[in-house]
């Protein structure tokens, strides 16, 4: 395995490198080169998962990347199940979606840019999921969100994009600081920062008392990549960048880290309760309040974006109630079904010259029907109906976390509830129903070139099978990617105590998230294609209700409502100290008071000699003062 | 009393004489056929430096004390003799296209910038008070005239002025502070303070330490410490562009070698005295330096303060006082020299004729214009702002790690806070780079050859450390 | 130790209550008369003609400052012909340094013609 396992994050470094120097003279042939490289590393990733999964491990170090003092940090990857896995999910997913870009970009004038970015993006998420340090993890962590920023904010001549790049910037730099702390925090009690070395060496963290904080730090650093509450508000505005960035960064891939990270450090996390009972508690509470923010929302993508955060909820209650293979699986699954979502939106607006309002779609099912069937298996799919494959590993999560705690089962359904719901909403209204769409752009209605489809319909099919590796063994499977990453997380199980559930009530379980799935697509059926009960009425019934969820629980306002009218607000922000207008508004003040501090600072800052000597002279007299009485 | 001196003692100094003499030989020149000179002398300037570095090499691996113990050559001289020159040169390659632009006599430039160097490099192998303040003061009176040389501009004078007022109070505190400690010691070689010390750790005279206070103040000014940094931003301002840089990275390079010297090497002993002053200096000039840098709109006023915040940084690792303490300064002062000389030779391009443009806006596009100058410089700030791969984020892992290995956690995360604030004001440069339209579309900058030399330098050197950090790290360690 | 330093420590605070005594006391028992001829700046004498700075060539300062900078570089001849015998035992060195030393000076005294330092317009 070590003779090809360096090109497999190289390759598209590769490709970033020729496509970010030559990439205006390549013009189109740039979506050539990115494409070439990343088929490369995905070939390479599957011999090397097919290694992994005769049971070959490697970990390895390329060279000694930092050596200081007794600290030695190597520039060394790690390949067991868990990366094999990850690796898979990135290049396969990413190769696609770098197809499907070929046509998504086609005539931009930015492309040699976007593929040069695409692949760096690839090769720094390679190197976050395969390296076999924290370091290294970090590197590859801050690369991605370096990408990502850059994808955002590609279409700069957008006000809005270059805004919410930032802001994805900002707050995710929050998140590191905790990261970062986290680190120090197990650096400075181990010594190392290599995973083996921190796995061998846990009972000193416990014995320093710091696992817990290590865990809770390292956590914060995930909420923010990952889009969790209460770092999680810039994904929604992240939707301003490019569909195919959204779909592979901003929900297959890159917002996974904060999971891959939690699984990795499984043997970690595992030991304390607290910590294990906050990611659960955070997954659990974001499931559930995004969902609630995708139900009303009439922007397709920003339904997604916020369908994303919940299935990211999802995916943390697994890992937090120590299901990691659960978790992981999830992973996988929603990486197809996502992708495909995206994909399939940006197909739609592709179709509407870049209509995102579904209140301006309606009845486009017979007018791009690949694109509609494709969208309608990944609806399936993440709404929970089996055999697609979010029924299985969705099922998966809840199972666990009913062994868990049966609270954190019952919200995890009502979310699943809401997710079957907003997603039929979302397919109803914009493939079904009367066509709201513009006259002059109704027209021009175009099914997407194959060099787009093609994608779309290999994402369907594997989101439709893509379970079948994991059925659980009350259904007569065997569970078969539990079992291959077993090896991973089998140091964690002695820590973790799940009550018996009875095979019996497992069947109930199951039927019960079925019926439930059932019951969200049912009743979206009746509101927006039989028209009753009327989502109008509804809406002015619980007109409250609708506002708040309509308003995205008013986290915009409540910024201007600060900066605008700051006495005003003080009202205002007491009612809503329930919501994350709080948090929000808690970020934008720490970048507030920092120019502020520095407005005050520079007015010392006078440019006459007098006043700089006489700071000057305040400060040999503070430091002779300290010398002459200490 | 023995004069006699050996090849040894006049080896030591063999970088020093050169320079020196190539700056005599090219002041004397530099009168004689003016119009041929003007463009030549830079690069002459350029020759000398480089056999200076190749003299350098003779130095390797040698470690004695020359000229009755003032001098000290070790593999520190070598190393920082290195940093020195190598700055010198790349600040001479940015004046060869000023000089062109601002039609300004240039002759005296080169001799001024080499007389300087010649002082930063007796500061860096100095074994004795007198000896640093020697260097100190060569380096600084030509820093002085440097920093008025744009004679035309008022801002300019302004530099001069203040620079040179405010040097000169500095001075006179960093005078009492050795006259302090030499009346305690009874002398001021580094060697005698050392003895002095191994007798007296645990309870010097309050004079000397009173003197160890005002050598910080001294040296404090020359790196920019909050709060003697006052004049940093505005002679920042106010010098010509290739004097800004040469003084950025030289000076405070220079003033870092004095911190290590004395305080490192010779006054470890009572490392718990000026350590506790160190650390609220490193807080407050990370603090100050980042947050009013949030603020500014110019870019050589930016960069200003983001120096002061380095030399935060960079007290952090001298805080940090153990072994890594000096591998990590001078890996972060290679770092420091290569993304400031990068970012300011990219700003020398943009502000173009005269310097009129440097504020911030006028970066605005140059993705669209000029895509491999706005890559190079979003290099460059990205690694001032301390992402990995950079070299500026392995100077900051060795700095900050230096100082977690002493237990110093919080001000390591304090540095870590400091760091994220910065990143604000780095990007807001690529950002406006790669996210705005360009102020006026058809406006392409001329890129000189030499300062596209420093520019390849300056990326390439912010890669290859930033990658294989071991490759730099393992000569200083 | 520091006791030693008590005596100027008394010296310093006697000049200080002088000087400060001295001016406070005036400033009591003074006379207090204003009128235009009081405040004049010569009261009995003869009224003053113009402005008291002048403007006056900077030539001047050049020249003065070319003259300290030479006066005080050949000040570190009297040391070094002082021990110049005593040294001279132990080899050519001291007469050597002396001979780069001027050359130094004198390449400063070159630059300094050819520039037009000397000239006065």
């Amino acid at each position: 395995m070590e003779s090809y396992i360096w090109f497999i994050p190289f390759l598209p470094l590769l490709g970033a490198l020729i496509n970010g120097i030559f990439g205006s003279a390549l013009k189109e042939k740039a979506g050539l080169v990115a494409n070439v490289a990343i088929f490369g590393s995905f070939v390479l990733a599957v011999k090397a998962f097919l290694a992994v999964a005769r049971g070959a491990t490697f970990n390895g170090d390329l060279f000694h990347w930092i050596v200081a003092g007794q600290f030695k940090a190597a520039f060394g990857v790690q390949i067991d199940p868990l990366s094999a896995i990850m690796m898979l999910v990135v290049t396969g997913v990413g190769f696609l979606i770098h197809l499907y870009s070929i046509g998504y970009m086609h005539g931009d004038p930015g492309v040699g840019r976007y593929f040069a970015y695409l692949n760096l993006f690839v090769f720094a998420m390679l190197l976050l999921v395969m390296g076999n340090n924290l370091l290294l993890l970090f590197l590859g962590w801050e690369g991605v969100g370096l990408c990502s920023y850059l994808l955002i904010g590609f279409w700069y001549h957008k006000p809005s994009a270059a805004k919410a790049g930032l802001k994805a910037f900002i707050v995710n730099r929050i998140g590191d600081v905790g990261f970062l702390i986290g680190m120090f925090l197990i650096f400075t009690t181990v010594g190392s920062l290599a995973y083996a070395d921190i796995e061998a060496n846990v009972a000193q963290l416990v014995n320093a008392g710091v696992l817990t904080a290590a865990c809770l730090l390292l956590f914060v650093g995930a909420t923010g990549k990952s889009a969790q509450f209460p770092l999680y508000v810039w994904l929604p505005d992240a939707m301003e960048g490019p569909t195919p960035v959204s779909a592979l960064i901003h929900a297959a891939t890159m917002v996974t880290a904060g999971v891959y990270m939690v699984a990795r450090f499984n043997f970690l996390f595992s030991q304390s309760a607290t910590a294990m009972a906050v990611v659960t508690i955070v997954g659990t509470f974001t499931a559930l309040y995004a969902a609630t923010m995708a139900l009303v929302n009439n922007d397709i993508k920003r339904v997604l974006a916020y369908s994303t955060i919940s299935q990211l909820g999802y995916m943390f209650i697994g890992v937090g109630v120590g299901a990691y293979a659960a978790g992981i699986f999830h992973l996988m699954t929603h990486a197809f079904f996502k992708a495909l979502l995206f994909l399939g939106a940006g197909s739609v607006m592709h179709a509407l010259a870049d209509e995102t309002n579904i209140q301006k779609m309606g009845g486009l099912y017979h007018k791009i029907k690949i694109t509609a069937i494709t969208f309608m298996v990944a609806w399936l799919a993440i709404s929970g109906i089996p055999p697609f494959s979010g029924f299985f590993s969705k099922d998966e999560i809840l199972a666990k976390a009913f062994a868990y705690h049966p609270a954190i089962w019952f919200l995890g359904l009502v979310g699943a509830v809401l997710t079957a719901f907003y997603m039929s909403r979302l397919v109803f209204v914009t493939f079904f129903g009367q066509s709201r769409v513009e006259p002059e752009v109704e027209a021009h209605i175009h099914e997407s070139p194959p060099v787009m489809t093609i994608p779309l319909m290999v994402l369907a099919v594997l989101s439709a099978i893509g379970g079948f590796v994991g059925v659980p063994a009350i259904l007569g499977g065997e569970n078969r990617f539990e079992h291959f990453l077993e090896p991973v997380f089998v140091g964690a199980e002695e820590h973790l105590h799940f009550a018996h559930v009875p095979h019996s009530l497992e069947y109930g379980l199951m039927l019960i998230s079925i019926l439930a799935a059932l019951a969200g697509i049912g009743l979206a059926y009746g509101m927006y294609i039989k028209g009753s009960p009327d989502p109008d009425r509804l809406a002015q019934r619980f007109s409250g209700l609708y506002k708040l969820l309509y308003n995205k629980y008013y986290v915009d306002e409540i910024y201007d409502a600060l900066v605008v009218q700051p006495l005003l607000s003080f009202s205002r922000f007491l009612w809503r100290v329930v919501d994350n207008g709080l948090i929000d508004g808690l970020v934008n003040l720490t970048g507030r008071l920092g120019l502020l501090i520095s407005q005050v600072l520079r007015r010392i800052q006078t440019g006459y000699v007098q006043n700089y000597a006489a700071v000057f002279v305040v400060g040999v007299l503070i430091i002779l003062a300290y010398y002459l009485f200490s | 009393m023995n004069v006699n001196l050996t090849g040894a003692d006049f080896l030591g100094i063999l970088p020093i004489i050169i320079l020196s003499g190539f700056g005599v030989v090219l002041m004397v020149l530099s009168v004689f056929s003016q119009r041929f000179h003007r463009m030549t002398i830079p690069y002459l300037g350029v020759v000398g430096i480089i056999l200076a570095l190749i003299s350098n090499f003779f130095l390797i691996g040698k470690d004695y004390l020359a000229f009755q113990n003032m001098v000290r050559v070790d593999w520190l001289t070598v190393a920082f003799n290195f940093i020195f020159l190598v700055t010198a040169g790349l600040s001479l390659l940015l004046t060869t296209s000023y000089s062109e632009q601002e039609h300004i006599e240039f002759i005296e430039f080169t001799p001024l910038l080499l007389f300087s160097t010649v002082g930063m490099m007796l500061m860096g192998s100095a074994q004795n008070l007198m000896m640093i303040f020697l260097g100190l003061e060569t380096m600084s009176i030509a820093l002085y005239v440097m920093a008025g040389f744009r004679r035309n501009h008022r801002e300019s004078l302004e530099a001069a002025l203040k620079y040179f007022l405010l040097g000169a109070f500095a001075t006179g505190f960093l005078l009492y502070g050795i006259a302090l400690i030499y009346g305690v010691v009874g002398s001021t070689s580094f060697t005698a303070i050392a003895q002095y010390l191994n007798k007296n750790a645990l309870s010097p005279d309050l004079l000397f330490l009173v003197g160890t206070g005002l050598l910080i103040v001294g040296f404090g000014f020359k790196v920019a410490l909050v709060p003697f940094h006052m004049w940093t931003p505005d002679v920042y301002q106010g010098s010509p562009m290739p004097v800004t840089a040469y003084m950025a990275v030289g000076a405070k390079a220079a003033g870092f070698a004095a911190i290590v010297r004395f305080f490192t090497l010779s006054a470890a002993q009572i490392a718990y005295q000026w350590v506790d002053v160190l650390w609220i200096l490193a807080v407050l000039t990370m603090t100050v330096g980042n947050v009013l840098a949030l603020v500014q709109k110019d870019i050589k006023r930016m960069l200003a303060y983001s120096s002061i915040a380095h030399a935060g940084y960079l007290l952090v690792g001298i805080v940090a006082d153990n072994d890594l303490t000096v591998p990590a300064v001078m890996f972060y002062l290679v770092a420091y020299l290569l993304m400031n000389l990068g970012a300011f030779a990219i700003a020398l391009i943009v502000s173009g004729n005269q310097e009129r443009r440097t504020r911030i806006e006028y970066f605005k596009g140059l993705a669209e214009t000029q895509p491999m100058l706005a890559l190079a410089m979003a290099i460059c700030m990205v690694s001032l702002a301390g992402f990995p791969p950079t070299i500026g984020f392995m100077g900051k892992f060795y700095l900050f790690s230096a100082a977690l290995y002493s237990g110093y956690v919080w001000l390591a995360i304090i540095g870590v806070i400091n760091s994220l604030i910065s990143v604000y004001y780095y990007i807001g440069v690529v950002v406006a780079m790669y996210m705005h339209k360009p102020v006026d579309e058809r406006r392409i900058e001329q890129v000189v050859p030499g300062v596209g030399l420093v520019v390849l330098v300056a990326v390439v050197g912010i890669f290859i450390f930033g990658i294989f950090p071991g490759s730099l790290a393992g000569l200083f360690g | 130790m520091l006791v030693e330093y008590i005596p100027i420590l008394v010296i310093l605070a006697m000049a200080l209550i002088v000087a400060a005594g001295i001016l406070v006391l005036t400033h009591i028992v003074n006379p207090r008369i204003r009128n235009p001829i009081k405040l004049t700046t010569y009261e009995s004498g003869i009224e003053p003609q113009m402005e008291a700075r002048l403007r006056y060539p900077i030539r001047f300062y050049v020249v003065a400052m070319m003259f300290i900078l030479f006066d005080v570089e050949v000040i570190f001849m009297y040391p070094w012909a002082v021990v110049y015998k005593q040294f001279l035992s132990q080899g050519w060195f001291i007469f050597w340094e002396m001979i780069i030393f001027l050359a130094i000076l004198f390449a400063g005294y070159i630059y300094l013609y050819r520039r037009g330092g000397f000239q006065w317009e």
